[in-house]
């Protein structure tokens, strides 16, 4: 198992918010839109440096969707930011019709996403949102795993013309990817190789999956490790490659398992590639008050989860 | 600048245009469509600065016009045709298989004119006040227009754009509310009363001005002196009113004829209404 060691935890926002300052100061056609959550979404130094670039919308988040619609009509790069429940169930037809139908280049940029922002409970804590994301034809969906990486994505998006749904979260989590990484939009990242199992992870989970492919090595297994950041479009080659090699497959997501990456990649199989699957990822359930590690480990995300799915998964080879 | 006489000459033909694009598929909403006549005409025609030879998205330089209660789209198309965007003769595909002319507008076949996919109601503000925003960064004097329904105030997002607009003078905006008193259900009054419009419209801070949408003369006049009141800290709003099904004696004033197509005796009697001026597509 190859190790990633890390010196600090950080959390992805926080990627963000370096990512959209450094696109602040190479691309002037950038511009940031807010709905009172500037600095929750560290987008902070973004504001004070860039302040004629930088908009403050209120409490309204249909209007920063239709807003920066607009303002991608004249040739602007709009990013928005706020929680990710407000980033999408919130203002669902808003983005459907405005931002997607009208082929408008505008990003969608979510905090907070899933059961690690905590304690202000399931009100807050979306776990439809790439789900519902991307069903909408022409979206594409990020969710990358640690601070570097979401600082790699927030930049790495400016440049693709289209809408995007970036997603990103709340607590601090090891830092383990390259700080000097280039990201390729809809490219999934080998991790492990292995032979006995795949596990595709995304966001927080992708830590977890290194952390049970430690656990997995201890007992004999030799786990295949593949970072999905990009949900959508899929990298179709790397699944059935990997499935091909190891003949089993554990998904894990910090996510609905109805509409998540599970559901992707079993999509992707079943018709190319049939393949056992074991998904790890929330039931049918809304979240609940409690730390992130709390709502972790009660709602089985955590690595001891894809460490019982990988074998489950192997014995029905 | 056109005469008078000229305008409403178009006026006439964008009738026949609306009346036999809804015919012809059964379906689409004639009654608004008449009644904004005068004004997409005196738009296209005398207000605003813009290229229907070379349609760019972003419209650098240009007046740009949002439209944001979409059904109306048959007065859209007809005025984008007749006024240079697309050929006229495309009108017949309105709402046909395969068509640029979709129910409601949208970008997404390519159809020069249309900036943005609008129907689901409620988000033409908003997206007027970002192009707004943007044609400020840009330091492009152009104008923003929109359009809302009246009806379409009842959506909440129509207040958090006012709230913006004011809050944040957008002053590069000059929007209209089709004041026509009607909704699908029945009166506006009875299906849901909005009070007073202007006083909430300049409760929220904006420019309010108004006039009879029906007159070509006043609105022209009207959108010259919008004209003036911008850039002063203000975005305008004109309370437009306007006689849904107008040019048509029997589509007026009731809201009958919102979403409904004519038959072919009744197309007949509305276009021997309306005279063939600039030749029907």
């Amino acid at each position: 198992m190859k190790k990633y060691p890390y010196t600090e935890k950080k959390d992805t926002r926080s990627g963000f918010g370096a990512g959209l300052s450094v696109l602040g100061k190479t691309n002037p056609n950038v511009v940031a839109l807010c709905a009172d959550l500037t600095t929750s979404l560290k987008m902070d130094d973004f504001k004070k440096d860039h302040p004629e670039r930088f908009f403050q919308i209120g409490i309204a988040e249909a209007n920063m969707i239709g807003i920066a619609a607009g303002m991608t009509i004249g040739g602007k790069i709009p990013f928005t930011g706020t929680f990710a429940n407000f980033s999408t169930g919130r203002v669902y037809d808003q983005i459907r019709q405005s931002v997607a139908y009208s082929d408008k280049n505008v990003k969608i940029c979510a905090s907070h996403a899933g059961l690690t922002l905590g304690e202000d409970g399931a009100t807050h804590q979306i776990l439809e949102d790439i789900g519902l994301m991307k069903m909408l034809p022409g979206m594409t969906v990020i969710n990358p795993c640690d601070f570097n990486q979401t600082k790699a994505a927030t930049i790495a998006i400016a440049e693709h013309h289209g809408p995007v749904y970036l997603r990103f979260g709340r607590p601090a989590v090891p830092n383990f990817t390259p700080a000097d990484q280039k990201f390729e939009i809809g490219q999934a990242v080998m991790l492990n190789e292995g032979t006995d199992v795949t596990i595709f992870a995304t966001g927080h989970l992708v830590w977890k999956a290194i952390e049970a492919g430690e656990q997995l090595a201890a007992q004999g297994i030799n786990a295949e490790i593949i970072n999905i950041h990009t949900i959508k479009p899929l990298d179709i080659n790397a699944v059935i490659a990997s499935a091909k090699k190891t003949r089993c497959v554990v998904t894990a997501e910090e996510h609905q398992m109805n509409g998540g990456l599970g559901d992707s990649i079993a999509q992707v199989l079943s018709r190319e590639l049939p393949t056992p699957i074991e998904m790890v990822a929330v039931n049918d359930s809304f979240g609940e008050s409690a730390t992130p590690d709390q709502l972790m480990t009660k709602y089985g995300l955590d690595a001891i989860n894809i460490v019982a799915a990988a074998i489950k998964v192997i014995a029905r080879k | 600048m056109a005469s008078i006489t000229e305008l409403e000459k178009i006026c006439t033909q964008v009738r026949r245009d609306i009346l036999r694009m809804v015919h012809a598929v059964n379906s689409g909403h004639p009654g608004a469509s008449l009644g904004c006549t005068e004004f997409f005409v005196s738009l296209y025609f005398e207000t605003m600065k813009h290229n229907s030879k070379n349609f760019t998205m972003d419209g650098i330089g240009e007046d740009l016009f949002f439209l944001s209660n979409g059904h109306i789209s048959p007065v859209f198309y007809s005025v984008l045709a007749r006024s240079g965007y697309f050929p006229v003769k495309e009108l017949a595909t309105f709402r046909k298989l395969n068509s640029r002319l979709q129910g409601h507008p949208t970008t997404h076949e390519g159809l020069p004119g249309v900036r943005i996919a609008s129907g689901s109601l409620g988000q033409g503000l908003s997206v007027a006040i970002g192009a707004a925003a943007a044609k400020k960064l840009n330091k492009d004097n152009g104008i923003i227009y929109t359009l809302c329904g009246d009806g379409e105030l009842q959506e909440g997002q129509v207040w958090e754009a006012a709230m913006y607009a004011a809050g944040k003078k957008v002053d590069n905006i000059i929007s209209t509310i089709d004041f026509n008193g009607q909704q699908i259900d029945g009166s506006t009054n009875d299906v849901l009363p909005m009070g007073d419009l202007k006083a909430k419209w300049e409760a929220f801070g904006w420019d309010v001005l108004s006039m009879n949408g029906n007159n070509i003369a006043e609105v022209i006049e009207t959108l010259k002196i919008a004209k003036t009141h911008t850039g002063k800290g203000k975005p305008v709003m004109i309370l437009m009113n306007t006689i849904m099904g107008n040019g048509v004696d029997f589509m007026m004033y009731t809201h009958k004829w919102h979403g409904q197509a004519p038959n072919d005796e009744q197309l007949a009697k509305a276009l021997s209404q309306n005279v063939e001026t600039l030749g029907d597509y």
